[in-house]
């Protein structure tokens, strides 16, 4: 039931994901955040399994982390999304894989540019412009066809993120209440209020 | 709905006079819903070797690292690059290596091999997910499209075509094809192999 989008434009990536942990039919908690800022360039918005989603966003945040710690240098937003790939991939075939899909944002800084990947729980990745995952993605991916500017300033990229999520709330029956909303440009991560 | 159609994707190749041409369409989808009009499935092995991998997008990428691999061994070890055929059959034992657990990859390998008098021979071929090689001397088809492709392909193709008229004949082949198939289309790439050049061009098809 997870809802989760992310554009790029120019020289950043709005990630947005709904904040309702869900279990059934009920509503367990309405502010859970389902984003990790996995380095400071670096963002992953995170659905699928609950239980699969924490443990494997976790994993990944901490592995990223020694990365960093062991090398001088990051990972870049390309190599991550790499390593995070292969690490489904390979649990695909492995006695219980993990069912999460993932959005990726990041920022480049050593090209400075804005990338975007859109992965699922079977190891596909690929660079999009603009991406979503869940229910969502059903109405907002015409949208963002139609919105969608990729030389846009960031204030265009969150009028075409409200727009989505407008468009999820009107038409859609389990329809989330709240997202958060972050964002990755070259000054590193921020929240921001819609 | 099988794994096999569940991305969508599909590749042909074709023979012609002392030249060979790869293609594919572009689109990566989830069932029905398009993700990207950009996901290629044609990878480079060597500068006359190419293979297609239609099928499971997981397993595009996880095959082309694992090819990527395994030729860089191969040409450490005889320190020279691999001929076609070699390499189709490295593909074919690859995946023969998972007989009872596949990747859902269907490749296609077009390439021109050195003759003993040192010049260069189409060598196009096809193996299923499990790595049966099928040789062909006219055209190899692969994906989700793969009926429409064998189809349109018997009647555009002919034998000795010229690299500009095989692009056409392959190009049309491809894009009349993927017309009439839901998960296949978005865009187009070909390749056309001579011995002395490759070219590659990308097509917009219907984007619909």
């Amino acid at each position: 039931m997870d809802v989760s989008f992310a554009i790029t434009g120019k020289g950043y990536v709005i990630v947005a994901a709904d904040t309702t942990a869900a279990r059934s039919i009920v509503k367990m908690k309405t502010d859970e955040d389902k984003i990790k800022v996995l380095s400071p360039h670096l963002l992953m918005a995170y659905s699928g399994e609950p239980g699969d989603t924490v443990q494997f966003a976790e994993f990944v945040e901490r592995n990223i982390r020694l990365y960093h710690i062991r090398n001088p240098h990051g990972l870049r937003p390309q190599s991550a999304a790499s390593w995070i790939r292969r690490t489904l991939a390979d649990s695909l075939r492995s006695r219980r894989p993990y069912s999460v899909n993932l959005l990726l944002g990041g920022y480049d800084t050593s090209e400075h540019a804005p990338h975007l990947y859109w992965m699922d729980y079977l190891g596909t990745m690929v660079e999009v412009p603009f991406a979503a995952h869940g229910y969502g993605a059903y109405f907002a991916l015409g949208l963002l066809d139609r919105y969608h500017d990729p030389e846009g300033s960031l204030e265009d990229g969150l009028a075409t993120l409200r727009r989505c999520i407008d468009e999820v709330a009107k038409r859609l029956v389990v329809a989330p209440g709240q997202y958060k909303v972050k964002v990755v440009d070259k000054d590193g991560v921020r929240e921001i209020a819609l | 709905m099988s794994i096999m159609q569940y991305n969508g994707g599909s590749v042909i190749a074709m023979v012609g006079k002392d030249c060979v041409a790869i293609a594919s369409d572009l689109r990566l989808g989830s069932q029905a819903m398009g993700i990207s009009s950009h996901f290629e499935k044609i990878f480079p092995m060597t500068d006359r070797v190419y293979v297609g991998l239609p099928g499971l997008a997981t397993d595009v990428t996880t095959l082309h690292h694992q090819f990527r691999y395994r030729l860089n061994m191969y040409t450490i070890k005889e320190e020279r690059e691999i001929e076609p055929e070699t390499f189709a059959h490295l593909v074919s034992s690859t995946l023969y290596e998972k007989r009872f657990g596949p990747y859902f990859i269907e490749p296609v390998i077009a390439g021109l091999q050195k003759t003993a008098s040192g010049d260069f021979k189409p060598y196009i071929a096809a193996t299923d997910l499990i790595g049966c090689l099928n040789f062909a001397k006219d055209f190899v088809v692969a994906g989700t499209a793969s009926d429409k492709l064998f189809g349109v392909a018997e009647g555009l193709w002919e034998p000795d075509l010229e690299p500009e008229d095989l692009f056409e004949t392959i190009a049309q082949t491809l894009l009349n094809a993927v017309d009439r198939d839901a998960y296949s289309g978005w865009g187009a790439v070909v390749y056309v192999l001579t011995k002395d050049k490759v070219i590659k061009r990308e097509l917009k098809g219907r984007m619909d």
